[in-house]
């Protein structure tokens, strides 16, 4: 019985050399957003809410077409919305759609104390497992892009999970399948890598855009998620992208040489006191000598 | 003295060294344990926040999540029992010049040698800083552990308030842990009588005596004889 799908090594009876051979399937897959061509419709923000059942709840607008100020546990996509002023005194509004950026090195996994709460793919997907989830907010603290949310009724922390339950069977993500304009692409790394600098080259060359780029930030080893940005050397202007996006010094200390030395100073102590007892043994009351056996 | 001494020391206790001196109300005695039960659960939950090595502890007290919920109250829990620790004996961990020349020799309390320190008040210096470790240790462990609390709460421009709180409260509960380790080994094995008296409340004169001379003599209502 054939497997289309399944890679061959080796065919029987066959002349030449074999179909399919040197075919090499890419597991890593990415999200490209393109702000340049986003028109703020939000129909990502609902395809996320439908797909993930959520419902939307009461909301804060401060003066904006922004959705509320940032993604909230139930609530994992959000436009950004920013008015910028540019050197030559014309208006920019700025729209990116923020969601987990799916880290290759995530912050949120390093910090995670709870065993398999955040699991990620080889598809470069990083999803929680709410089952797992205890709530201590760790990943708040170790995320670069304040994505994961807490949940006061659940007291789990939720967040953008790519639609793994759609991407795992062959399907683009909910945000990906609203999109009117075609700003938001669903493919392999390498192939939404080369979409987005072909795209950024095309702002730099006919749109004047001088300093388009791709944001794919290498401090976090690459996302999974990509924008295409009409000037990437100031991503602070999307609604704080940050600039050099890492894991936090703090967290990767205090997972790293702190929690070694801390070990090791604990266990040492443990074996420091043995030994102590061992070698020098129990402190004993001492009889009272005469001068001092006098009742008060 | 030491127990490596080749020639063993005659022990003769009287009955009256044998009498029993009251050391601890039964108030400060409660408080004591209900510290004790407390930091425990807050040694046993954060151990197994810190490391998957030790996240089985979560599991004896009742799963992950409810450790979680709980090991911040009971950090407040235990904030209490510091604070009725620090109304208790405050005014006895003052240290005083014996006590800094305690500590300058304190290589011969470590090696059994007690005779040849200074004489002792109600606590000695180690106890004395156990004592301001632990009080110092609990401000910080609060401060940061309200942030860790409520890490969702800390706005965004102000984060670095999360990273600051997440290795001053790792870094000051490994100091307590020091400290705890020494405290617990020391009254349980190695100063014998000391366990007994968290108990009961009482030492022997002896004790007194010989590990808190200073204060066995105020107790007693005896001054202390000229050198």
């Amino acid at each position: 019985m054939s497997q289309a799908s399944s890679e061959i090594v080796r065919i029987s009876g066959h002349a030449g050399t074999v179909p399919g051979a040197g075919f090499n399937r890419e597991y890593q897959v990415c999200k490209l957003v393109d702000t340049t061509t986003c028109i703020g419709c939000k129909a990502c923000e609902v395809a996320c809410l439908e797909w993930n059942g959520y419902t939307f709840s009461e909301t804060k607008f401060d003066n904006s077409y922004q959705t509320m100020p940032e993604t909230a546990w139930n609530y994992w996509n959000l436009i950004k919305f920013n008015e910028h002023e540019r050197d030559d005194g014309t208006m920019m509004l700025l729209m990116r759609k923020d969601q987990c950026m799916h880290c290759e090195d995530p912050g949120c996994l390093a910090a995670c104390p709870a065993d398999a709460a955040i699991v990620q793919y080889a598809n470069g997907i990083v999803d929680f497992q709410e089952a797992h989830c205890i709530g201590c907010g760790y990943c708040i603290t170790g995320c670069p892009f304040n994505i994961p949310k807490f949940s006061p009724t659940a007291r789990k922390v939720f967040k953008c999970t790519l639609c793994n339950d759609r991407v795992s069977v062959g399907l683009e993500p909910a945000c990906i399948k609203a999109c009117p304009t075609g700003c938001l692409h669903f493919g392999t790394k390498s192939e939404m890598k080369e979409l987005a600098e072909t795209r950024a080259d095309q702002l730099r060359q006919q749109s004047g855009f001088p300093d388009a780029g791709v944001y794919d930030p290498a401090g976090v080893s690459g996302t999974h998620v990509i924008y295409v940005l009409h000037d990437a050397k100031n991503p602070e202007l999307y609604g704080g992208l940050p600039r050099d996006p890492r894991i936090p010094l703090s967290v990767r200390l205090w997972k790293g040489p702190l929690k070694w030395i801390g070990n090791l100073a604990m266990l040492g102590g443990l074996v420091g006191l043995a030994l102590h007892y061992m070698r020098v043994g129990p402190k004993k009351e001492e009889p009272i000598p005469p001068e001092d056996r006098r009742p008060s | 003295m030491s127990t490596t001494d080749t020639t063993p020391r005659v022990r003769t206790t009287t009955a009256f060294d044998q009498e029993p001196i009251p050391r601890y109300t039964m108030v400060e005695r409660i408080n004591h344990w209900f510290g004790a039960i407390t930091y425990t659960y807050c040694l046993m939950t954060g151990l197994a926040f810190w490391t998957p090595y030790l996240y089985w502890m979560a599991a004896i007290v009742g799963g992950g999540a409810t450790a979680r919920f709980w090991h911040p109250w009971f950090g407040i829990f235990f904030t209490v029992s510091q604070f009725l620790m620090f109304l208790h004996w405050s005014g006895d961990m003052e240290v005083d010049n014996d006590d800094r020349v305690w500590a300058d020799n304190i290589q011969a309390y470590i090696e059994n040698e007690d005779d040849k320190l200074p004489p002792v008040g109600r606590f000695n210096w180690g106890q004395k800083l156990y004592f301001w470790g632990m009080v110092g240790s609990t401000i910080l462990l609060l401060l940061s552990g309200f942030v860790l609390w409520y890490v969702e709460a800390v706005a965004w421009n102000i984060h670095i308030l999360r990273y600051v709180a997440i290795l001053v409260h790792a870094s000051v509960a490994l100091i307590t842990i020091g400290l705890f380790l020494i405290h617990v080994y020391m009254s349980t094995v190695l100063e014998e009588g000391s366990f007994g008296s968290m108990i009961h409340g009482t030492v022997t004169r002896a004790w007194a005596w010989t590990f808190h001379r200073k204060w066995y003599y105020k107790v007693t209502g005896r001054a202390r004889p000229a050198e």
